[in-house]
């Protein structure tokens, strides 16, 4: 098997799967099959490359040959030159956006270059539906030498490596693992949150589709050492694929015998089942999740009792997100030492966002905690699409905040994000330009909290929806000074009195835009203006000097505001207007502008 | 119960389908999230005779199974359309106009979110975030995500795929 | 698969596997790695260049050796001299061998890679890569 000379991998993440990466996995086959190369070259779906603007990505080993966006009817060709010839195919290969040279050799692509793939090493690396790879790459291995340790050595070596959990939190993974050891049962249970409700996010969807078996190995060294047999992953019902690879992984470990009854000839057993979300942000809230596990409505419910007290059907419980237990193989196969090198003081390790909005490389990457806004934007991310302004970077989704120009040499860790009004969060990371609007941006925030506010507690279920009509009523026009000061009095007591996370942090997106962008808020309130000039509602559109008065507005006009004598300038009576803006598309002269 | 004169027999075999789920189960408890999505993926929606089906089947009080129904956006007490249309209004999406693209869905099928057309073909909906980022803005019909949906000429021609 | 029952078990069976991806991890290291570049265009596929390609793998399978990673290049313009390989160690510059038959690439790998002296068939690079 290892007489093969060449690995073709092709990206099997969501993304890629639908713009038909799984066509040109049959196509390569066929074709290849179709010259009796099929004992040289092998083709494999893996997981995401976290190249997601440029999908479908093939890429060919071992000489790193990196090609993008790739169409089903190009196989033929990759296969007649590049796997018979040796010729790359020129056209489909990455090019630098800057010098417009095609890059060869993915190791030089500025996109991996910053990178540092810990929870990802194996995404877009191996192939998820085989364990044998995963052994491999030393899979496994890990929950071998802990099986070696007594249960505090595992917990001491995780509180050592300074791992926070990667969900939003950054809680000390370790200490976690503590509370729920040191609580005495007769059953305790593992759980892995896996409901990625974040809107934007998408890293625990790409780990689960690309290296479920990290997953599943991690939560059988979190049983271990927690002293749980059952483990548990709750995961969002609209992730077909990660769930359909996660079950895969399951039956394999279960085949191997590495999950199920004495792992590997020792005491130790454990196994795992998948749980279905069902739609509701607010069960990525621990308490929350735990009661729609149990069939119920996802509500959240007062800390303390924590779940490592008392969780599932009142059993000490260890939740943690998918990204944080894809750090923990790493941690026991290189040492809590080498793991607690990476990142800064506080933040240890590396984190992945998922980068996406108004930038050119949309994708999913990891960085060492550390690293800059400005290197993960510009380096990583290839910097604003189009050549337009940078404005801010929203982390932490409908709990976070903005970031802006000052911030981008800002070191990237939790503390640090915090400090500057934002948050960590799961890692979501969209990047916006100048035409986005702010107060528009945080009514779009405020828009899903109000809808996935679960209802129990009054401050968030009726605060986010006051808030929301207040942002509706200034991006509308119709907002007064006052107002702001509302906004702000009313943001301020849902964060003090709200139940839990969702409802304490709902209000972020509102006062940290407010915070930063104040200009902006008073324009709308004040000026009746929009500078971004998104609002609608505050727009009027007028006839410059350049028109020609070929009528082309006025006939397309549906309500007749536009009037004027051929061959003259037109005039819009803003009195009929209704901004549909049906005038502005068909002049010819772009003599109709918005204001 | 529902009357049973009102089941066809394709129902029936549904409900059949159904039980036969409900007691192959090692654990009733905890398990009313689990039946209802097999419940949805048999019947397409969740009626009221389903949740009340359901409810006894698991001694469950029936207003808990509403509950739990209208708590979770992934159930639907309504039928979808043959082509169920998701708009993804996800961050990634919406800087990128997946506001006008849902505006373009709306005001081609002539319905607003969450219905579905008199002929029962389209459903409209919107999601949160189906993963496909690089794409956006995007939108999904049954199980086939389209990309890079630029204007309202490109939400026709998408629709007509399906005349 | 029978369930594995030792931590042995699991030992073997990764020592059995890994060279499955191998080819990935070479690859991703491809700067620690000597680099052998068979030339495999037609004429060079005509002299024969995919039975040494397929020698240089075997050999570096037979002899253990983890740091050689054999991969195809287009045509390198020696089509007189086909077939035509060139070695590549870390931090070195490429030197390019020409009429490669299985004994002088038995030779290449003893002396070259494996001793650092050089060997017979050398040819004088003409040209500069314009991505390196």
């Amino acid at each position: 098997m290892s007489k093969y000379m060449m690995h073709i991998l092709v990206c099997g993440g969501t993304g890629c799967l639908s713009s038909q990466s799984g066509e040109i996995v049959e196509g390569l086959k066929k074709a290849i099959e179709d010259i009796g190369m099929q004992n040289q070259v092998q083709v494999v779906k893996t997981g995401c490359f976290g190249f997601c603007e440029k999908g479908p990505i093939v890429k060919i080993l071992p000489d790193n040959t990196f090609y993008v966006q790739v169409k089903p009817e190009d196989v033929e060709e990759i296969v007649s030159e590049h796997i018979v010839k040796g010729r790359k195919v020129e056209r489909l290969l990455y090019e630098n956006p800057e010098s417009k040279t095609p890059i060869s050799d993915s190791k030089h692509m500025n996109f991996y270059k910053k990178q540092m793939r810990v929870a990802l090493r194996n995404c877009g690396f191996i192939n998820p539906e085989n364990i044998e790879e995963y052994i491999a790459r030393d899979g496994y291995g890990a929950l071998a030498k802990v099986l070696t340790l007594s249960q505090m050595e595992v917990i001491e070596e995780v509180k050592k490596s300074g791992l926070r959990g990667r969900g939003g939190g950054g809680f000390p993974t370790g200490l976690k693992w503590e509370f729920a050891y040191k609580n005495v049962a007769d059953q305790k249970y593992v759980v892995c949150n896996a409901d990625e409700g974040d809107p934007g996010a998408f890293m625990d969807r790409s780990i689960l589709e690309g290296d479920p078996h990290s997953i599943v190995e991690a939560m059988a060294i979190c049983g271990y050492a927690i002293g749980a047999t059952k483990g548990l992953v709750y995961i969002r019902a609209e992730y077909p694929l990660a769930v359909k690879r996660l079950e895969c992984a399951i039956a394999a470990a279960r085949e191997y015998g590495l999950l199920g009854e004495h792992i590997l000839g020792t005491a130790f057993s454990f196994d795992i089942e998948i749980r279905f979300g069902a739609g509701a942000f607010v069960c990525g809230e621990e308490t929350a999740l735990i009661h729609s596990m149990e069939g119920k409505r996802g509500e959240p419910t007062t800390k303390p009792p924590f779940p490592a007290a008392s969780g599932y059907w009142a059993k000490p419980t260890n939740v943690n997100n998918v990204e944080t237990f894809a750090n923990i193989p790493v941690i026991f196969l290189k040492g809590a030492e080498w793991f607690s090198k990476i990142g800064t003081e506080k933040s240890k390790g590396t984190k992945v966002f998922a980068l996406a909005g108004k930038i050119n490389n949309v994708g999913l990457i990891e960085v060492p905690m550390g690293t800059t806004l400005r290197e993960v934007i510009y380096d990583i991310g290839g910097g604003i699409k189009g050549g337009k302004q940078f404005k801010a970077v929203q982390t932490g989704g409908p709990s976070g905040g903005c970031l802006t120009e000052k911030d981008l040499d800002t070191p990237i860790d939790f503390d640090n994000l915090l400090a500057k009004g934002s948050m960590m969060g799961s890692g979501g990371m969209i990047v916006m330009d100048e035409d986005d609007c702010m107060p528009a941006v945080a009514k779009f925030y405020l828009e899903f909290t109000a809808e996935e506010s679960c209802g129990k507690c009054t401050p968030c279920r009726v605060g986010t929806k006051r808030l929301l009509e207040i942002l509706e009523k200034i991006v509308s026009g119709r907002g007064t000074p006052k107002d702001l000061d509302t906004l702000k009095e009313l943001s301020e007591v849902i964060k003090d009195t709200a139940l839990c996370g969702l409802g304490q942090t709902a209000s972020n997106p509102v006062l940290s835009t407010l915070k930063v962008f104040e200009e902006e808020y008073i324009a709308h309130v004040r000026d009746h203006k929009c500078p971004a000039k998104q609002c609608s509602a505050l727009l009027q559109y007028r006839i410059t000097e350049k028109c020609v008065g070929c009528t082309a507005c006025s006939r397309v006009c549906p309500v007749g505001a536009i009037s004027g004598t051929v061959k003259k300038q037109h005039t819009i009576d803003i009195s009929k207007c209704i901004k549909c803006g049906a005038c502005e598309s068909k002049c010819r002269f772009n003599a109709i502008v918005k204001e | 119960m529902a009357c049973e004169g009102c089941r066809n027999q394709v129902t029936q075999a549904l409900y059949a389908e159904l039980e036969a789920f409900i007691d192959a189960l090692p654990e009733k408890k905890g398990a009313l999230i689990s039946v209802l999505h097999k419940a949805q993926s048999l019947f397409g929606y969740l009626p009221k005779e389903v949740q009340v089906f359901v409810g006894e089947k698991l001694g469950v009080p029936v207003s808990q199974v509403y509950g739990v129904v209208s708590f979770y956006s992934f159930f639907t007490m309504v039928p979808k359309g043959k082509y169920p249309i998701s708009v993804c209004l996800g961050t990634a999406c919406y800087v990128r106009g997946a506001d006008k693209v849902l505006e373009a869905f709306k005001k081609e099928l002539g319905i607003e979110v969450g219905q579905t057309t008199p002929d029962g073909k389209f459903s409209l909906d919107a999601l949160r975030c189906v993963g496909a980022c690089g794409l956006a803005p995007v939108a999904m019909i049954g199980d086939k995500v389209y990309g890079r949906i630029s204007s309202e000429e490109e939400v026709k021609k998408i629709l007509r795929e399906y005349e | 698969m029978p369930k594995m029952m030792s931590l042995e078990e699991l030992q073997a069976l990764r020592e059995k596997v890994k060279a499955s991806i191998d080819l990935r991890e070479k690859g991703d290291q491809a700067e620690k790695m000597v680099i052998v570049r068979v030339a495999m265009a037609t004429c060079g596929i005509a002299a024969g260049a995919r039975e040494i390609m397929s020698y240089f793998l075997d050999e570096a399978q037979h002899r253990n050796l983890t740091n050689i990673m054999v991969t195809q290049s287009g045509c390198m313009g020696y089509c007189y001299a086909e077939p035509t390989v060139e070695v590549t160690k870390p931090g070195e510059e490429p030197i390019v061998y020409g009429y490669v038959t299985k004994e002088r690439a038995q030779e290449i790998i003893e002396k070259y890679i494996l001793g650092g002296e050089l060997v017979e068939g050398i040819i004088p690079v003409s040209h500069q890569s314009l991505d390196e």
